[in-house]
């Protein structure tokens, strides 16, 4: 791959390991989260709660799934 | 008017609010990744902002933050998830050892050649996302006051007091193990992340800013459950119910 765009691989790949790391369902679940919050926000509904909700439910799967993988 | 004493004291006091999450990022990251990339990070910020000041003047109280609280907020609550994670499974595989010295099983700083580009790049976003909110607060502030001085002076004053407190402890943060604290670093950007990432949709706190306590209550209470439950689980016991 020429030195161009071997750099941009180089990039993208190291803001994907950097950012999302080695569970991407913890930022897909983010991410979805954030678009729900919104969608509840702009229909003046509750929103706050949800993603610290996610972020204790996902943190619970993400680690259950890395103990299974060490064992 | 506003008098100069109440502007003074005003901005000082709400700077020294965003100054403190500004410090504590870099204290943080400085303390688990080491101090000189983490420190460059900072003052690469610091050069944004006295650019990005420069540049906007008294306009840098219309830059719309939200959008950039959605996107800092959002990629530091991913990346805040990473080291919540691992310090809870580390402290939980290891427990507290290694307080006043160096943990045998791994190097407490960045030891590679040249940058660490994540220190810096940690330390730059905190940085610059919570200096452009002591800018927006001087600039904002000092303009309706017409007292511009006065504000620069408490935003500027706030940001050395605080940092020079976060610097004076850092040596205790030091002597911290590094898995707790990533946790508690991990803790401490996921609960910056979800509160940036919710105020850029738009979405209102309870109690805006003192909510932030809230959730670093939540989010240690998680660890300390999910601690507690990685350790009965590598014992091979029934975790209570």
């Amino acid at each position: 791959m020429p030195p161009p765009f071997s750099w941009i691989v180089a990039v993208v790949r190291f803001l994907y390991d950097f950012i999302v790391g080695d569970d991407w369902t913890v930022a897909a679940a983010v991410g979805i989260g954030l678009i729900l919050t919104a969608v509840l926000n702009v229909n003046h509904i509750l929103a706050w709660w949800l993603i610290p909700v996610i972020v204790v439910l996902m943190l619970g799967v993400s680690l259950r799934r890395a103990s299974n993988r060490l064992r | 008017m506003t008098g100069l004493w109440a502007v003074l004291i005003t901005t000082f006091l709400a700077s020294a609010v965003e100054a403190i999450e500004m410090v504590t990022i870099v204290v943080g990251v400085g303390a688990t990744r080491g101090w000189r990339s983490t420190l460059i990070g900072a003052a690469s910020g610091f050069g944004v902002l006295a650019v990005v000041v420069a540049i906007l003047g008294a306009a840098l109280s219309v830059v719309p933050i939200g959008p950039l609280r959605l996107v800092i907020g959002a990629l530091l609550l991913v990346f805040g998830l990473q080291w919540f994670r691992k310090g809870i499974m580390r402290v939980a595989a290891r427990g507290l050892a290694g307080i006043g010295g160096q943990d045998p099983h791994e190097t407490a700083e960045w030891t590679g050649p040249g940058m660490d580009w994540t220190a810096w790049f940690l330390s730059f976003k905190g940085v610059v996302l919570e200096g452009l909110e002591v800018a927006i607060i001087v600039v904002s502030f000092g303009a309706g006051a017409n007292q511009l001085g006065a504000a620069v002076i408490g935003g500027v004053g706030a940001i050395i007091v605080v940092g020079g407190i976060g610097l004076a402890l850092h040596q205790t943060v030091r002597r911290i193990p590094r898995s707790l604290l990533q946790l508690i670093v991990g803790v401490l950007l996921t609960t910056f992340g979800t509160f940036w990432a919710l105020e850029g949709l738009g979405v209102a706190w309870p109690g805006a800013d003192a909510s932030i306590p809230g959730l670093l209550v939540l989010y240690g209470a998680t660890a300390l459950f999910y601690i507690s439950l990685e350790r009965n689980r590598a014992l091979g016991l029934r975790p209570a119910a």
